[in-house]
């Protein structure tokens, strides 16, 4: 053993000789901790700017509320916004004239702030489109029913007087829309007749339609005729469904 | 001789099959027109530029011939092989017999009276080409042994002169048989032709043609519903109804120069049907001037004039009016209820139905002869199936002329009296064909579109 070696280890054990043999004295008591240094005195929030743009909108159009928010923990606008960070941006919609209100709160205070977008009312809508008005021609067209006749004949059929009688409402119609129109009964017949006998046949049907007309109250000098024999189907097959359909007078416009 | 002449005579009566002949007795040919005389033309030769066209005029002479009902055209068939081909061909006299030449070369007329051809006439000639045009050399001769003389024999010899080419070998033809005919008491048809409607360009309008068919030429360019034509018997005019102004109203034109003639239209619904009175100066037409139902009106060929024929309450078209007596006509009448057929007098009397009264009977036509109509009948079958007929008017004798081809109407008589045009509609599309008046040798004359209306056309007179 060194010299030094032997003293730390002498030491030692003479301090925990000490230590154990010097219990007899009592440690003063530490002192109070120092009292904690008064914190500064916090800042109140600042609303630098809590802006809307544009100010005036119309209904559903979108305005813009921008704000800046100093020493604030807290943002909030309402109107359902909530919470928002102290700087920034929000597109608004509103469909009536809104105020904005905005609390934004932190150590040092609460700091609010409002931003006003006023609706303009609504530019007044379009006017509806007027009712589609019918014209004496597009009544003639869809109101006006053919009348029909059997094979070689030319008189009214008793189950043609109610479209007779319809046909002649209709055009007691048109003629008070336009007291200028004029109206041709076509007189048409199927194809098995002779092509010559059917321009006669033709001009008897007609006739007959007309002085129908005549006879409920419609002025004959609105009403021309013309035969057209069977120079003029509507359908070329041939059965008596198309026959029939043949056979008859028929409106057009003008003369 | 005579015992056995008179034998043969009565066996002849009752069978038809015998026919007299300048004395000879010939057998086993039923004759087509009993007692008309026979006639035999040779088939004409050409050589050079003509060689190939040759066959169109003998084709077309032997057509001509055969249908006309003034003489028998003896069948090639029984001809010699080595015809004569010009009047010099032609030696006189009778062959020596046992001569056995006569059969091939045939240079005496007798070679041609005498049977198998026993004709009584004799068609020779040849065709050529002459300073670019065709040429048909063309003699007749009878062959009665009692003349004098092969030139005393020779009744014409003309020369024709065409285009060289088919239609114009087709027209010289026509020209030499019509000269054959009429040497024999028949009307050609040479120079007569057919107006008719046609739907071709998009529209109905007025058409024309030759009689065969050739030379179709449009009239009308209205572009609207043209239709119903008929001329006038001086051949010039023709009329028809026309839809231009809205309604139909009668319109009259030149056929040669397509100008519109002048005819004064009733204010009316309708004016229609024009028939031309014999001499072509009057007309009468359908007209709802009157009010009701198309009534029978006469006016001049202008329109003016107008006094009224009918007041039957029924309707009255279709007025046709006799060529040959101009004194009565026949109409399509619905007085009785469906159309039927009635004549009357030019002033609307002594009015009775000719039709049988069954069905639709349309379309009557008059025959030359003032004695037969064609019309369109629908006899007993359903509505629309219309048929040919011609009625022996005095006697009312009604022969059908066409059956099962479709449906036919509008016949109109040739000139000749022994053809009528029609319009046949078989299938979807109606055509106009011309036949024989008793029915035979149905023939289509056009092909392009619908046509239909066909009205025989007089030659220019």
């Amino acid at each position: 053993m060194t010299k030094c070696r032997a003293l730390l280890i002498s030491c030692s054990a003479l301090m925990l000789i000490l230590d154990a043999g010097c219990k007899k004295k009592t440690p003063p008591p530490p002192p109070p901790p120092a009292p904690a240094p008064a914190p500064p005195a916090a800042n109140k929030p600042v609303i630098n700017y809590f802006t809307a743009e544009p100010t005036t909108v119309s209904s559903g159009q979108p305005s813009s509320l921008r704000w800046s928010v100093n020493d604030a923990n807290n943002v909030q606008i309402d109107n359902g916004i909530g919470q928002v960070s102290p700087n920034g941006r929000r597109a608004v919609y509103p469909t009536a004239t809104t105020t904005y209100h905005m609390t934004a709160t932190g150590p040092g205070g609460t700091a609010e702030s409002d931003a006003t977008v006023t609706v303009s009312a609504p530019p007044p809508p379009p006017p509806p489109p007027p009712a589609a008005k019918s014209t004496p021609a597009e009544i003639l067209a869809r109101q006006v029913q053919d009348v029909h006749f059997d094979y070689d004949k030319s008189d009214i059929r008793p189950e043609e007087q109610a479209t007779l009688s319809a046909d002649a409402t209709a055009l007691k119609t048109i003629f008070s829309m336009d007291p200028s129109f004029v109206v041709t009964i076509e007189g048409h017949c199927d194809e098995r007749g002779s092509a010559e006998y059917n321009i006669g046949l033709g001009d008897r049907r007609s006739a007959a339609v007309r002085d129908a007309l005549v006879g409920m109250g419609i002025p004959g000098d609105k009403l021309k005729t013309v035969s057209y024999g069977k120079e003029r189907p509507i359908c070329t097959d041939a059965n008596e469904s198309c026959y029939a359909r043949n056979r008859r007078a028929h409106f057009s416009a003008g003369q | 001789m005579r015992n056995l002449t008179l034998s043969l005579l009565l066996i002849g009566a009752a069978t038809g099959s015998v026919t007299w002949l300048l004395g000879q007795q010939i057998s086993g040919q039923i004759e087509k027109n009993p007692g008309k005389p026979r006639v035999a033309v040779t088939d004409f030769q050409a050589s050079g530029a003509a060689a190939p066209l040759i066959a169109a005029f003998n084709t077309t002479v032997a057509n001509d011939l055969a249908s006309s009902p003034v003489l028998n055209l003896v069948p090639k068939t029984s001809y010699p092989l080595q015809p004569p081909q010009q009047p010099s061909d032609l030696i006189p006299g009778v062959a020596p017999p046992g001569t056995g030449s006569v059969a091939i070369q045939a240079k005496r007329l007798t070679d041609w009276s005498l049977p198998p051809v026993t004709a009584n006439y004799l068609g020779i000639g040849y065709g050529a080409e002459d300073r670019g045009m065709f040429v048909a050399f063309g003699w007749f001769y009878s062959t009665a042994t009692n003349l004098p003389s092969i030139q005393q024999a020779q009744i014409f010899g003309k020369i024709y002169t065409a285009s060289l080419d088919e239609a114009g070998a087709i027209d010289a033809g026509h020209r030499y048989a019509a000269d054959i005919l009429a040497q024999l008491g028949g009307k050609s048809l040479v120079g007569t032709r057919i107006v008719f409607v046609s739907d071709r360009t998009g529209s109905k309008e007025i058409w024309v043609m030759n009689w065969d068919g050739t030379a179709e030429r449009q009239l009308t360019r209205y572009n609207s519903l043209s239709s119903f034509p008929s001329a006038s018997p001086d051949g010039r005019m023709v009329a028809f109804t026309t839809y231009a102004s809205g309604t139909p109203a009668i319109q009259m034109l030149s056929i040669d120069s397509g100008r519109k003639l002048p005819f004064y239209n009733q204010r009316a619904s309708m004016n229609s049907f024009v028939t031309f009175t014999p001499d072509s100066k009057r007309v009468i037409f359908s007209s709802t001037a009157g009010g009701g139902p198309a009534q029978l009106y006469m006016a001049n060929v202008d329109g003016s004039d107008l006094h009224r024929i009918t007041a039957s309450g029924g309707i009255e078209v279709e007025a046709k009016i006799n060529p040959k007596t101009g004194a009565d006509l026949v109409d399509v009448s619905g007085r009785g209820g469906m159309p039927q057929i009635y004549q009357m007098t030019m002033e609307g009397t002594d009015v009775r139905r000719i039709s049988a009264g069954t069905g639709e009977a349309t379309n009557p036509s008059w025959n030359p002869d003032g004695a037969h109509i064609a019309f369109a009948w629908t006899k007993g079958f359903e509505p629309g199936n219309y048929n040919i007929f011609v009625m022996d008017v005095a006697s009312r004798q009604t022969t059908q002329l066409t059956a099962n081809e479709g449906r036919n109407e509008n016949p109109t008589w040739a000139p000749d009296g022994a053809h009528i045009v029609y319009a046949s509609k078989r299938g979807r599309q109606s055509q106009i064909w011309v036949m024989n008046a008793d029915g035979t040798g149905k023939r289509q004359l056009t092909k392009t579109g619908n046509n239909e209306k066909p009205f025989w056309v007089n030659a220019e007179q």
